[in-house]
């Protein structure tokens, strides 16, 4: 029996708390989640851990002052824009239920309407997974496929005079999400990474290899340390450029460090409000307007295959453009760019209903794609006259947010191809760019695969990406570091 | 009963009741005893609950409130040179009883690839202790309503302003209550408060479908709402310039790009600070533990006591005791007593910041006390203390005086963006204003500036530092680091700097647009 035994079923919580919060409508999320890490570096182990989590939220939403339709508080029965009041209260564990929902009660009393009100969602005709199943948890053996070969691989490693660091984490989530209108969700979610760096014993060479995995069945990790090994020989003759526009190859994962930054430039409101690079004059938005003379799609889907997520949306608290009273609607799949055009920003419901546009709830995952495009990365590299080639981007911020300037670090591997081949390892670059930009520089564009983005996969790893070549890449200065 | 070295600290701390309350006692004994029982040289064991709240009000209208309660347990053991990690969320003695079986059971699992044995460097134990932060009034109990009605005051304040076309305001609060146990009879309990109100107003020229805005320069401090309603930040001043600013930022010229000498305004050069000096003198990442997530250093630990760092003005110290810092402790996540040790001195590199693991691995002795977990369900790894820029010794210059003695210069306001290479050289940052110095004397904000350097050149044109009427410890909520990821609070004192011909760069002309 693991400790996660002992904590109520979570379905029992759910329609406690439900039970707790007559007179007024109430949604209710229970996050039951595990995972199991092993951290190395310097050819050891270093920090490993298995943790077992709960989370539980109450959201209760209540009559505001002054509400004069339908019965008290019962923002179900109500059109949109009712004034109703919420409060969100949520604690860890094994939690006391009545408490947690007095609290959300309290916050709710004291709140002013809520600009995102609109009627609670209703059930769906089929619930798809059984909603009182136990939790689907992860422990130590599911990273059996890399905690077994690490050692050899160190071994390996210090032979060949380089050094190995890196990360492989294993978590399942699952939801369970219940509203007083009937709503009654679960979702396994299960998120895997693995990262690799190989340094030379001397620090002055390094690459990176980074996979996101469900299962960890189809993870090799001696493949992924010859891969390392390759691009460390590359390395073995170094050149030095100056700062300056190049052509550039980005790999998937480097694609995906940059439109992970664009899908989160998606705001509706930011746009409308004149605050996002997707601001067109007075109150406009740019959708419709050419990102890129390429036909390209970016994308989410919850049905996306290897890529699954979550298909209803879920959220413990409102924010600019997802709400609470969202909770549990489905997530359809959403072309953001479609045919090389901006074709979707984010709404909630109400800011929706209030912009006269649809409903577009975020990702959980994201994928580029150009029609027609097959070819692997090492045929855009024998394609390359001359010009870079990344390993992934890093410490990326924005500058500029009228034009999502960023600016980042290359890292772990920066390659200079000349005559369809990879002749050398050149310093690591600053760069200033925008991904919008970025798209609209892009010349060509290689198949779609899984990808992990170095920068952001910790918390979005679900991602497939094109290696892109972009021309004039600005780097916009460089770096010593190695 | 000895207690750590520290301000804040309370001989006689009232630990709160309703943590007092939690079974502390009793999982802490179960989980210590089951792992001496598995014959582990090491166990500690952490029972946190950690309050955090938020609201944000856009233009007015409440967006977000998030008001939760974190509570779990976490033991690490060392068996056999090999450390294992498990934590939970119930706080039970059988579960804290198996949480033993489980870390040990990491720790086997991965003894096969294990090179360098734990081995945690000495510490004097202290008995059972008590600490708490300095604060009034715990802000998680003031209702999430009051704090939504201050920040509609200020929102409101603001869209009065002509020039003002939307405004957000936030505020962050947390609590922090840890109980921490080991094998060799270190018991501390203690307590964390902090905040962070920020308000950003946002002018749009609808017409061209560009903006600009303008956030507050108040830093996080550990304290308690006390922040908002006395005395200790000029709220009043603060948002009575904010529209103002935000008008004349609209209407300045554009930076040419070129070397400047730049005077940089503490509100800014903390987070420089951050970046460049805290985390290259973090030596888990001078050793290489950090090189798949955080990066390396290139302050490499051969160069202890001989890397040039800086000018002989530069001296940074870490320190765990400075009153109201956001990394401020009694004790650390390893019963380490909290200090202040130098870092960089004369210009020179002389220490690094420090866990028991690395203290011990490489023969420096004692820890300084910088462990860090940011839950009970992560494991501590070594963090940042508070890395502060010491001022000018006796009055030292206003920054008045140190602009009066810049031909053609920046003064930069202000944090905004910040990014550095992942060997902590290479750097870029804008701020919040930026002024132009023409002969010493401001002439008016400047738009799209950003200075870039190479570390050691940056603080090597450190000509002047600011005396102590122009220090300000800011700092940040979020510093991040390791895997899984963490983060952490930390502030940064420092005074106004002066550094001569930086490298200033024209935002809007990075696009190539």
């Amino acid at each position: 029996m693991t400790d996660g035994d002992r904590l109520p079923p979570a379905p029992d919580v759910i329609e406690r708390a439900l039970t707790l919060a007559r007179g007024h409508d109430c949604v209710v999320v229970v996050s039951d989640g595990s995972e199991a890490d092993v951290r190395f570096a310097n050819n050891t182990t270093t920090t490993n851990g298995v943790r077992r989590d709960r989370r539980v939220t109450v959201i209760s939403f209540v009559a505001a002052p002054g509400a004069g339709r339908g019965r008290p508080g019962a923002a179900s029965d109500m059109p949109a824009g009712p004034a109703v009041a919420v409060g969100v209260a949520s604690r860890a564990g094994a939690v006391d239920v009545a408490e947690l929902v007095r609290a959300s009660e309290a916050d709710a009393g004291g709140a002013a309407p809520a600009d995102d009100a609109m009627p609670l969602v209703a059930p769906p005709g089929s619930t798809g997974a059984p909603f009182g199943a136990p939790p689907a948890l992860t422990d130590l053996s599911t990273l059996d496929a890399v905690v077994r070969p690490l050692a050899a691989a160190f071994g390996r490693a210090r032979s060949a005079r380089h050094v190995l660091a890196g990360f492989a984490s294993h978590r399942m989530d699952t939801i369970y999400l219940g509203s007083s209108t009937g709503l009654r969700l679960r979702h396994e979610q299960p998120t895997g990474t693995l990262q690799l760096v190989a340094r030379s014993a001397d620090g002055l060479r390094s690459t990176w290899a980074g996979v996101g995995s469900s299962r960890f069945d189809d993870v090799d990790v001696d493949v992924l340390h010859e891969r390392l090994v390759r691009r460390l020989a590359w390395a073995e003759r170094r050149l030095e450029l100056p700062a300056g526009r190049y052509e550039t190859i980005l790999p998937p994962d480097a694609t995906a460090d940059l439109m992970v930054v664009l899908s989160q430039a998606l705001s509706g409101r930011d746009a409308e409000d004149g605050r996002s690079p997707f601001s067109g004059p007075d109150g406009t938005t740019k959708r419709g307007e050419v990102l890129s003379s390429l036909p390209f799609t970016l994308r989410s889907d919850p049905a996306e295959p290897g890529l699954e997520s979550i298909p209803f949306l879920v959220t413990t608290a409102s924010g600019t453009d997802v709400s609470v009273f969202d909770n549990g609607l489905p997530v359809a799949p959403t072309a953001w760019v479609r045919e090389g055009r901006l074709h979707a920003l984010e709404y909630h419901r109400a800011a929706a209903a209030r912009s006269g546009t649809v409903t577009t709830p975020p990702g959980d995952n994201l994928m580029l794609e150009l029609p027609g495009a097959t070819d692997p990365l090492d045929d855009l590299i024998a394609r390359t006259e001359r010009g870079l080639l990344l390993t992934c981007l890093w410490y990326i911020r924005e500058v500029d947010p009228v034009t999502l300037l960023v600016t980042g670090l290359t890292r772990d591997g920066v390659y200079l191809v000349e005559g369809g081949e990879v002749v050398g390892a050149v310093n690591n670059f600053r760069f200033n760019e925008s991904p919008i930009d970025v798209l609209a520089r892009t010349t060509e564009a290689g198949r779609t695969e899984r990808a992990l983005s170095r920068e952001w996969g910790e918390w979005k790893s679900r991602t497939a990406m094109p290696a892109l070549r972009v021309a004039d890449f600005n780097m916009s200065s460089v770096s010593p570091a190695t | 009963m000895p207690a750590a070295p520290g301000a804040g600290r309370l001989s006689d701390v009232a630990v709160d009741p309703s943590f007092a309350a939690l079974p502390l006692e009793a999982v802490r004994s179960a989980a210590l005893e089951r792992a001496a029982a598995l014959g582990c040289s090491h166990g500690e064991i952490r029972v946190e609950r950690i309050r955090s709240q938020v609201v944000v009000v856009r233009d007015g209208r409440v967006e977000t409130t998030v008001d939760d309660t974190e509570i779990g347990m976490g033991l690490r053991v060392v068996r056999d040179g090999s450390s294992g990690f498990a934590a939970t969320v119930e706080l039970h003695r059988d579960a804290a009883a198996e949480l033993a079986d489980r870390a040990v059971a990491m720790a086997a699992a991965t003894a096969p690839a294990l090179a360098v044995p734990v081995e945690p460097a000495d510490e004097p134990v202290y008995g059972e202790v008590a600490w708490s932060s300095a604060y009034e009034t715990d802000p998680t109990t003031v209702p999430l309503a009051e704090k939504a009605a201050l920040l509609r005051q200020w929102s409101g304040r603001l869209l009065a302003h002509g020039a003002v076309d939307h405004v957000t305001a936030y505020v962050l609060a947390v609590v922090e209550d840890k109980h921490f146990a080991d094998l060799s009879g270190r018991v501390t309990t203690q307590r964390r408060v902090r905040m962070h109100p920020v308000v950003e107003a946002f002018a749009v020229d609808g017409a061209s479908g560009s903006f600009e805005s303008m956030r507050s320069l108040a830093p996080p401090v550990g304290r308690g709402w006390e922040y908002v309603t006395g005395s200790t930040w000029d709220w009043d001043s603060e948002l009575g310039q904010l529209g103002d600013l935000l008008a004349e930022k609209l209407a300045a010229r554009t930076v040419e790009a070129g070397p400047y000498d730049l005077v940089i305004d503490p509100s800014n050069l903390w987070l420089t600070i951050h970046e460049s000096v805290g985390h290259a003198t973090e030596l888990d990442r001078a050793l290489g533990y950090e090189a798949a997530y955080a990066g390396t250093s290139f302050a490499t630990f051969d160069k202890l006591g001989s890397l040039r760092y800086g000018s002989d003005v530069m001296h940074v110290t870490g320190d765990r005791t400075t009153p109201h810092g956001l990394s401020t402790v009694g004790y650390d996540d390893e019963g380490v007593a909290a200090q202040s040790f130098d870092i960089v001195k004369d210009g020179v590199l002389v220490g690094y910041q420090l866990d028991r693991r690395m203290a011990s691995e490489n023969g420096l002795g004692r820890s300084n006390g910088c462990a860090f977990a940011d839950s009970p369900l992560h494991a501590p790894i070594q963090r940042m203390a508070n890395v502060s820029l010491a001022p000018a010794p006796g009055t030292g210059p206003g920054t008045d005086e140190l602009i009066a003695g810049v031909d053609r210069g920046v003064y930069v306001v202000g944090d905004k963006s910040w990014s550095i290479d992942m060997q902590r050289y290479n750097f870029q940052f804008t701020g919040q204003r930026f002024y132009r110095i023409d002969h010493g004397r401001l002439a008016g904000q400047l738009r799209d500036v950003a200075y870039q350097a190479t570390t050691t050149d940056f603080w090597g044109s450190l000509e002047a530092v600011g005396g102590t009427s122009t220090y300000v410890l800011g700092g940040a909520f979020n510093c991040g680091k390791g895997q899984p990821p963490q983060v952490a609070p930390v502030s940064h004192g420092c005074p106004s700097a002066l550094f001569r011909s930086v490298n200033v760069l024209n935002a809007r002309s990075e696009t190539g647009r």
